[in-house]
């Protein structure tokens, strides 16, 4: 049962507020793109032990989208963040890095 | 035998005497007795038959950690198995009975499993009912079903409520012991808003039992003036007989309050499960005391050391005359000296260890009791009940030394810190080798939201053995836990004990060490589930090296006790036999609830009429005075048809279909759901969602479209209407408004966030009536004020206006194929609309249909029923909707999925209407077979039916399926295999049974 806050609202939400949205910035493939790019777009995810990115939704309070980076291991959430950015803020980073030193996801880290 | 003492128990009200009945025989109790120690004092030691081997058992623990004294409680409805004797408090009038025996307690006819001991092993069931299948179905199962499960469960409805209780708290403390007292104490004095919660009816936990002292006054005195003052605090909660159930992420707790079970006769909720958010968790759990494994170590009268004394001092109990201790420590010496106290023979303790001048020990010798150290016992004697003990040597293999007669036999193999709830949510533990036992590892503590730690054990708990120990480490936990949450207002003085200076224990697993086969086949590690030494030692022979493995294979700790006496015993055996260190074998996982919890409690207020909020309609009482036969659909209640008295629900649904047809029928459409879409990029925004091009639809007009997922497959579908040129108004399905809200929002919210477009719900502020039949222009018309003519309001156009004196919003469109209007109204104004629309209609023979009339008079047009013709694997072009999928967009969502090969491949399955060769109607979801048969030895498939009705309209049968290369294969013959065997032949046609030119919805 999680806590997140949600940083729209301002609401320290409780997961029974909250809907997951799976894994973070992935970039969409539509029409004409090659095969393998729409496979690793559709189904290719990330399933990491320790620090992973991920989309919330606060389904239950103010309906709003947003990022979430946590450790899966230990719950640990290092921030939360605005749905409409396409890679994590570089305060979230810094704090993972502070915390997970070496860590890396997909492309980050 | 057991039996009541003259004086004595310090928790009994003696002049209150109680009356409750086991297997029907009358007995006598006090207030304040537990059942088991009711049944003790009545000289009841057989309690119980263990589940495997039928074998007589009795009761060993005065805890929750019981493994053997479950009963049934209560009558009838109120009917609850499992009920475990050492925690129900004894109330006037109570109804117990025993478990798992045939004919009667005493005599059993099952407890032939037990001298079939040696047939019936470790992995018995797994070994042994592999073959032949036949024999699996008719010999074996039901032979398992019929040994299996100890009590039976209640089938009528449970009578009682239960509740939920929200609480949110800066530091929650589970346990009630002095420990728990004093964590409580100094994180309330630290300023801290401190709940306090205790599973039993009592404080103080052991303290009082076992003598200690406390800031130089008896226990018991400091316990009660400790209670008084948190009880007096105002940021301080405390709460009895409310037990700890788990700890899970983020500091949330479960914790279960029996209420009314020692009193059923008050009316309040049964119990209460607490939902507690808590920035810090101190477990003050305790520890249990561990049993010994000698042969013979289940009989009844064997009992744990820590019981004895509390059955004595608690209670007023003695468990037998002559009680033999059997110990490896010095803490199990309290109880020689509380029965020699008591006046009751004390005929030896039997030592394993070599030695010890401990305080206890030396108190024990003192008051002339027989020690004798480096012994074992070698044997319980007796059949149903201990009546003696075979001494031995522990260093040897068992040879008899001396045999001592006795009646009870108090056994300690040390104690082990209740570690659940620390492990619950990732607490680590490590293995204290002084102690033998799992303590909790304060350097890998659950961890919270901001990466510290939430949970700290207290007390004995985190492995802090002797009084003095205790009350320092727990008034540390309090202290901390405040602090992390913010608060160090005051500190208050650490309560105080003198420290003790016990001899080490020594750790036995096994007595006597070098005990042959014949005695591990009789030393009990699992009580309930009947797992022995010899069970585990074989499952390590035969290769099961994972504790987690050994586990399953063996059942140990799989009862309903969940090991709590036998877990680090049967870990202890299993190391041996591997020849590896206990910690590298490590614990099998804790997992929640400590105890089993009700399901009552589980289901709170959610029953009956509040299991789920009912969503409903502005017309849903008429529906209801008016014989709706309700069909959920979502949390909507809809009616499947209205019956009239004498009417069949099939008769009703047909008289509604073909008076629709015929003249006029009304729908209460408001359940469909109505999504706004409005702004500049409205339209390209639809374009993207739909399948369909929806941007060039023209104000005053309505398009049907399609939604996709990504994947390509078909989720949801409606009419669009566009209300002007930034705004669209659109209809989906009664079930998916909420779903295609959230879907088209996350589009818009977390990948097309710079489009200008915004979406609202508003299915509920519409109510909207579908008009539908020939007569429905009449019968419109004459509730006048709007000019609804084919050139006013074509069809597939809508407008705005006024009805009989209701604005109105008007769509023609059409689900049935007959000419209709869907008529919107402010939901307010719904109700009125429609009795007025009864009346207007009443000459022309209106009659409401239902969802059922709905279904069918839409298949006989062929239309698709999402759910019905979809499932999430199906793509629009496998229904022949090319159509509506445009070919001008560069883009919309399942667009690049639907040109995934397979997605194109001519062999999918595709519809088609389907025409029984003798009118009859098909079974739904059947299979059509097809030549040969697949690599399972099934019949191959080609098709399946996917919506199938008696249409009323053409008297015969009528369906839709799914079929490969379906409409390339017009007019073939394809035979459905019914359930039974025989088949039906239907042959395939076109899906539009009715009116193919529709010329019947556009007049």
């Amino acid at each position: 049962m999680l806590i997140l806050h949600c940083p729209y609202c301002g609401v320290d939400a409780d997961e029974t507020e909250l809907a997951p949205g799976g894994e973070a910035h992935l970039k969409r493939f539509g029409p004409d793109s090659s095969d393998e790019d729409f496979e690793g777009y559709l189904f290719h995810r990330e399933n990491p032990k320790g620090v992973h990115f991920e989309r919330w939704r606060h389904a239950n309070g103010c309906g709003k989208w947003f990022h979430a980076a946590r450790c899966t291991t230990t719950m640990e959430v290092f921030g939360t963040y605005s749905a409409q950015l396409t890679e994590p803020p570089k305060e979230i980073c810094d704090k993972i890095s502070g915390k997970r030193p070496g860590w890396s996801w997909r492309i980050f880290g | 035998m057991s039996t009541r003492l003259a004086s004595g128990g310090r928790l009994l009200d003696r002049a209150k005497a109680l009356e409750f009945s086991f297997n029907g025989k009358r007995m006598t109790g006090f207030q304040g007795d537990t059942l088991a120690s009711a049944l003790l004092a009545n000289g009841q030691t057989l309690v119980g038959r263990s589940f495997k081997y039928h074998r007589p058992r009795g009761i060993v623990a005065s805890g929750a950690e019981e493994p053997n004294a479950l009963v049934n409680l209560g009558q009838g409805p109120r009917h609850e198995p499992n009920q475990r004797a050492t925690t129900t408090e004894l109330f006037e009038g109570l109804k117990a009975t025993s478990q798992n025996h045939w004919p009667s307690l005493e005599f059993d006819v099952g407890v032939i499993n037990n001298y079939a001991s040696k047939f019936l092993p470790a992995g018995f069931y797994y070994k042994t009912f592999m073959a032949p299948r036949l024999a699996w179905k008719h010999v074996f199962e039901p032979f398992i079903r019929q040994s299996a499960g100890l009590g039976r469960a209640p089938k009528d409805r449970d009578p009682d409520t239960y509740e939920h209780f929200y609480a949110h708290v800066d530091v929650l403390v589970i346990g009630g012991g002095i420990a728990g007292l004093a964590a409580a104490r100094q994180a309330g004095a630290a300023g801290a808003q401190v709940l306090l919660i205790e599973q039993t009816a009592h404080w103080g936990g052991r303290a009082p039992v076992d003598g200690a002292e406390i800031d130089g006054m008896p226990s018991e005195a400091w316990v009660r003036d400790t209670v008084e003052a948190l009880e007096a605090a105002e940021n301080i909660r405390l709460r009895t007989r409310c037990m700890g159930a788990g700890v899970y992420d983020h500091g949330y707790v479960l914790a279960y309050e029996r209420l009314t079970d020692h009193d059923p006769h008050e009316g309040l909720p049964r119990h209460r499960l607490w939902k507690i958010r808590a920035k810090q968790v101190v477990t003050a759990t305790g520890a249990i005391e561990r049993p010994l494994s000698f042969a013979g170590n289940d009989l009844p009268g064997v009992m744990l050391a820590s019981a004895v004394r509390d059955y004595a001092v608690n209670y007023g109990v003695s468990p037998g005359d002559r009680t033999v201790v059997v110990t490896n420590n010095d803490d199990a010496y309290r109880t020689a000296l509380v029965l020699k106290q008591t006046g009751l023979e004390v005929p030896a303790i039997i030592d394993a260890r070599f030695g010890s001048d401990g305080e206890l020990v030396q108190a024990a010798k003192a008051a002339g009791i027989r020690i004798e150290f480096g012994r074992a016992v070698a044997k319980v004697k007796g059949r149903a009940r201990v009546e003696g003990v075979a001494m031995t040597t522990q260093a040897g293999e068992g040879a008899v030394l001396e045999e001592i007669a006795c009646d009870a036999v108090a056994m300690s193999g040390g104690w082990s810190p209740v570690v659940h709830l620390w492990s619950h949510c990732g607490g680590k533990l490590v293995w204290d080798a002084d102690q033998a036992h799992f303590r909790p590892d304060p350097e890998v503590a659950p961890v919270g939201a901001d990466g510290q730690g939430f949970v700290r054990a207290a007390g004995i708990a985190s492995g802090a053995m002797g009084t003095a120990e205790v009350l320092a480490d727990a008034d540390a936990a309090g202290r901390a836990a405040a602090e992390a949450t913010g608060h160090k207002k005051r500190r208050k003085a650490a309560p105080k004990a003198e420290p003790e200076s016990p001899a080490p224990m020594a750790p036995v697993w096994v007595m006597p060490q070098g005990a042959g086969e014949a005695l591990r086949s009789k030393m009990w590690l699992d009580f309930q589930n009947d797992v022995k030494v010899s069970d585990v030692e074989l499952a390590a022979r035969e290769g099961f090296e994972s504790v987690e493995h050994t586990k399953r294979y063996t059942t140990l700790g799989m009862a309903t006790d969940q090991g709590k006496l036998s877990n680090i015993n049967g870990l202890a055996v299993l190391s041996q036999s591997l020849n590896q260190d206990i910690p590298q074998v490590g614990t099998t996982t804790f997992r929640p609830p400590y105890t089993p919890i009700s399901m009552g409690a589980i289901a709170g207020e959610a029953r009956g009429d509040i299991f789920q909020p009912l969503r409903r309609t502005p017309m849903h009482d008429w529906h209801e005075e008016n014989g709706a036969h309700w069909e959920p659909v979502g949390h909507w209640r809809r009616p499947y048809c209205y019956q009239r008295p004498g009417e069949s629900v099939e008769e009703a649904v047909h008289r509604e279909v073909k008076n629709t047809r015929q003249a006029l029928g009304f729908l209460d459409a408001s359940t469909l759901g109505k999504i706004l879409v409005k702004g500049p990029d409205a339209g390209k925004f639809l374009d993207m969602m739909y399948t369909n091009m929806m941007s060039t639809l023209k104000p005053g007009r309505c398009r049907y479209g399609l939604m996709c997922t990504e994947n390509g497959f078909l989720t949801d579908d409606g009419v669009v209407a566009r209300i002007d040129d930034e705004t669209f108004l659109c209809h989906t399905t009664s079930g998916g408004a909420d779903r295609i809200h959230g879907h088209m929002e996350e589009w818009m919210q977390t990948e097309l966030w710079d489009w200008k477009v915004y979406t609202a719900n508003l299915t509920e502020q519409y109510a909207q009536v579908a008009v539908v039949g020939p007569k429905a222009r009449e019968a419109l018309d004459l509730m006048g004020g709007m000019d609804l003519s084919a050139e006013a309001l074509p069809f597939m156009g809508w407008a705005v206006g006024e009805i009989g004196g209701f604005k109105v919003r008007v769509y023609r469109i059409s689900f049935s194929g007959e000419l209709s209007y869907e008529i919107a109204v402010d939901a307010h104004r719904g109700r009125a609309f429609w009795d007025a629309l009864l009346e207007a209609g009443a000459e022309f023979g209106a009659m409401p249909y239902g969802t059922e009339a709905l279904h069918i008079m839409r298949a006989e047009k062929g239309f698709i029923m999402i759910g019905d013709e979809t499932d999430g694997t199906v793509i629009p072009q496998d229904l022949g909707l090319d159509w509506a999928i445009s070919k001008k967009k560069d883009d919309f969502l399942g667009k690049r999925a639907q040109a995934r090969s397979h997605m194109v491949d001519p062999d999918r399955w595709r519809l088609v209407g389907l025409e029984t060769l003798d009118g009859s109607v098909l079974p739904d979801g059947a299979y059509a077979s097809a030549e040969g048969k697949n690599a399972n030895g099934q019949r191959n498939v080609q098709g399946r039916v996917t919506s199938t009705y008696f249409s009323p309209t053409l008297s015969k049968g009528i369906a839709m399926g799914l079929v490969k290369r379906g409409p390339d294969r017009m007019g073939e013959v394809l035979e459905f295999p019914k359930i039974g065997g025989e088949a039906v032949k239907a042959k395939i046609v076109s899906p539009v049974f009715y009116d193919p030119e529709g010329e019947k919805q556009n007049v």
